[in-house]
């Protein structure tokens, strides 16, 4: 197993590399540049050529590349212009936030989706399995932005429970309360399609479990059903769902740039979308590479997890 | 049956446990103390060095930090003094000394003295000052004309200039002008924008990444202590959220309200407007296509419904520009010009005159979005519409904003037959200096990209920027507005009114026509 796992890890760096050439290169290639950024209307040749001399981007391409690169090794991820503060210490700020409310949406789509699934499929074709399928099929249609919106205009603006957005409240907050009446709107909003898709996943494997023999066996010995639920039938089940909640865990994480928007929710998200409109180049590779190496990280551990769940897959 | 009492159980804690979150949660949602404002801002600002950054979002939140030598009079382009009690200004405009105001001090305790002057511009300007590397400084060409700055006294702070430069002083009037702290910049090198110090009405007291800029009232400051306790400027960048935060009284000021969302704000609440030196008009390619007759360029003036873009696409945030020097600036300001009026006919006239056939096809660059730009695409359609109406078939092509700059700055030649383009500035001169001057062509590093030359419109220019009397430079400016109306190298379409809106409990809130945002005097019950 530890050799399983040291293999897996080598083979993300040729991963990680490719990243790093590919969103350098884009960010070279669109158009538009910091410099144009900085000064609008106001980007004459002669303040570009300054500012470009000034941020070291008079260099050329290749030779910024392996620059960054290298620095990059060394834990030295640069400046962000746009910030005026060292890029890697707003990446981790912000990456705590996102952590908060994507680790809070996963959980909630992960427990719930599962759950509903498992109801869903134990009594298949009955009332609670058609309200579960009909409430899967609206929150996966449902843009989560939009649902976002709504959820604003209901708790905070109408109903007046709820702060519309931000984290903590700008006065009086900062307790673990505070961050968690910030926190439930754009968790939700951002947990309901992955729940959707999870339960949905999540029937199809129970289903696919509840027919096999060792069910009826369990069954037949006069197992309590829950027990043959949640103990029988999920455990064998969870091979099939644990990889599904690999891919949503990066769903969720994309999905959070979105959210983050609508609820000005001071996470990596948003950072990375507001770098990119202002061409903060450091800002966005580096932003980019921290992500790409945590989801890559993350999906190593679903691997190894359903590894452990089912010897059959080779380590 | 027993799965079935299961989730019901489920069900029954889960509600209940909600109910009670909610409940819970209810007594934290609590308002804003008095005398605490809380403002809606548009972004995250990118630095508080007031030197280093160039957007109108940053700048509301500097102009209460810090003084400049000089300021803009309350509502008007007019400068007053301000950390200079006074100034004189040589024969030749070349050389302007000031007294500057005594006992003034910044918020770190150091005196405000003519050494803090000569730090602050030689910081900006000179590349081998020891915190020339705390920059870039992307608006330090407001000052390329000074050459240098010497404190002849700790009160006397002597600026020469390598020639005359009459919007020098309205320059200085905003933040880029600001003084800095040299204290605090040696104390905190390439961070003092996020630990700015200066003489403002406010001193910063802390920022919260992404969350808050917390600023709190100078006690001691030299035009009178503010009334407000402290300022909260919260980023919010979706404009759906940012009126979401306004109608749920978690902001009390919201700037830059969108056109659309004004309705929600009719009761209970304030709106501000004032009008801005700002121009939006779509350039003309003057070197190639139609554009080049003069009479098809007035033609579209005429063909463009003006006030429906302003009143029914911009619901009223703008109204109709007649040249490229707008009302706000008052003193430079020539009344006797009148936009064009929508005259579709005349226009058809015209186009039959100059020979342009029915069906002409016509390349229009437009942006998605960006500064002042409004309502881009939106304002595009509308034009595309009017100029159909006339038999002229405009074809849009749509770009991100920094793209577009990269398209249309070099100049449209070759690219498309008109583009759009807004500027808001503090100073007449600076729009048509750098937009529609001969020596302003884009591969003369000006902004000239629709290739206008007028011999008498470069002299008049030219005689404005040296001119020392105010009267004279203000006749310059309205001959060049009534030549340049008369050209038409654009299409004149809108000056926007910036808006605000605020909570009933915010008293004394007004709007500048510089765009900054000044709280000195503003309360809040």
């Amino acid at each position: 197993m530890g050799r399983y796992i040291l293999r897996r890890l080598i083979s993300a760096i040729p991963v990680l590399l490719g990243i790093t050439v590919i969103v350098f290169a884009i960010m070279s290639l669109i158009p538009g540049d910091p410099a144009t950024a900085i000064l609008g209307a106001y980007a004459t040749p002669e303040n570009v050529a300054r500012i470009n001399r000034d941020l070291g981007l008079d260099q050329p391409a290749i030779q910024r590349y392996f620059i960054w690169l290298g620095n990059m090794l060394t834990g030295e991820f640069g400046r962000s212009y746009s910030l005026n503060r060292p890029v890697l210490d707003e990446i981790l700020d912000r990456f705590g936030a996102t952590l908060i409310l994507a680790g809070t949406a996963f959980v909630l789509c992960a427990v719930l989706g599962v759950l509903a699934g498992v109801i869903s499929a134990s009594r298949q074709y009955g009332w609670a399995d058609k309200a579960i399928t009909f409430a899967v099929i609206i929150g996966i249609s449902i843009p989560s932005f939009f649902l976002g919106m709504l959820m604003i205009l209901i708790f905070a603006v109408r109903l007046k429970w709820l702060p519309v957005s931000g984290m903590y409240a700008i006065y009086g907050g900062g307790g673990l309360g505070d961050l968690l009446t910030h926190l439930i709107m754009p968790a939700f909003a951002l947990a309901v399609v992955a729940t959707g898709v999870v339960a949905w996943l999540s029937r199809g494997a129970m289903l696919e479990v509840l027919r096999q023999d060792y069910i009826r066996t369990a069954r037949a010995k006069g197992v309590p059903e829950r027990r043959v639920l949640m103990g029988h039938a999920l455990r064998a089940a969870m091979v099939s769902i644990i990889p599904v909640l690999g891919l949503q865990a990066g769903f969720v994480l994309s999905g959070a740039v979105y959210i983050e928007t609508v609820f000005q929710w001071p996470g990596i998200g948003r950072m990375l979308v507001d770098a990119i409109l202002k061409r903060d180049l450091l800002l966005v590779q580096g932003g980019v590479v921290f992500v790409a190496a945590i989801y890559v990280l993350f999906n190593i551990a679903v691997d190894v997890a359903q590894s452990m769940l089912d010897p059959r897959i080779k380590t | 049956m027993r799965q079935f009492s299961l989730t019901r159980r489920f069900l029954l804690t889960a509600s209940a446990a909600t109910l009670a979150t909610a409940a819970l949660l209810r007594p934290a949602m609590a308002q804003t103390p008095p005398g605490v404002l809380i403002v809606g801002q548009i972004a995250e600002p990118k630095s508080l060095d007031p030197q280093a950054v160039t957007a109108a979002n940053d700048f509301r939140i500097l102009v209460n930090l810090y003084d400049g030598l000089v300021r803009f009079k309350d509502g008007t382009l007019e400068v007053e003094p301000a950390l200079a009690e006074s100034w004189e200004i040589s024969e030749d405009g070349k050389t302007y000394t000031f007294k500057l105001r005594p006992g003034v001090s910044f918020h770190d305790g150091t005196p405000v003295d003519a050494e803090a002057v000569k730090f602050t511009f030689d910081r900006m300007l000179k590349e081998d000052h020891p915190f020339y590397n705390t920059g870039p400084f992307p608006l330090a060409f407001f000052f390329s004309s000074v050459e240098n700055v010497e404190a002849v006294d700790p009160a006397t702070a002597v600026f020469t200039l390598n020639e005359a430069y009459a919007p020098f002083l309205s320059n200085l009037a905003t933040p880029t002008g600001a003084i800095v702290s040299p204290a605090a910049v040696e104390q905190h090198g390439a961070d003092f924008g996020r630990n700015p110090v200066g003489s403002g009405a406010f001193r910063f007291a802390e920022w919260r990444s992404n969350e808050a800029v917390v600023v709190e009232g100078n006690p001691d400051y030299w035009d009178g202590a503010p009334p407000l306790q402290a300022v909260v400027f919260r980023p919010i960048t979706d404009a759906n959220t940012r009126t979401a935060e306004m109608l749920a009284g978690g902001i009390d000021v919201m700037v830059e309200v969108p056109p659309v969302s004004l309705s929600q704000f009719q009761s209970g609440y304030r709106i501000v407007e004032a009008a801005g030196p700002h121009v939006w008009y779509l350039m003309l390619n003057m070197k190639e296509g139609p554009f080049t007759d003069q009479r098809v360029r007035q033609a579209v003036n005429y063909a463009v419904d003006k006030e429906a873009i302003a009143n029914n696409v911009l619901e009223g945030t703008a109204t109709v520009a007649e040249g490229p020097i707008p009302a706000a600036f008052g003193w430079a300001y020539n009344p006797d010009v009148a936009p064009y009026p929508h005259d579709p006919e005349k226009a058809r006239a015209l186009l039959a005159e100059a020979g342009v056939a029915e069906g002409t096809k016509l390349k229009f660059l437009v942006t998605e979005g960006g500064s002042g730009m409004l309502d881009p695409v939106a304002m595009a359609t509308a034009i595309q519409a009017d100029l159909a109406a006339v038999g002229l078939d405009a074809e849009i092509q749509t770009y991100e904003w920094n793209t577009f700059l990269g398209e249309v700055n070099p100049g449209l030649e070759g690219k498309g037959d008109m583009a759009e383009m807004a500027w808001m500035t503090s100073d007449p001169d600076t729009l048509p200096f750098l937009t529609l001057r001969t020596a302003a062509m884009p591969d003369e590093g000006g902004f000239n990209s629709g290739y206008y030359s007028n011999p008498d419109v470069d002299a008049l220019l030219e005689a404005a920027r040296v001119a020392t009397d105010q009267a004279a430079r203000a006749d310059a400016y309205k001959q060049v507005q009534q030549i340049v109306h008369d050209d038409a190298p654009w299409l004149f379409v809108a000056n926007w009114k910036q808006n605000a809106v605020t909570s009933e409990a915010v008293e004394n809130f007004a709007l500048q026509p510089s765009f900054l945002l000044n709280l000195h005097k503003v309360a809040k019950n």
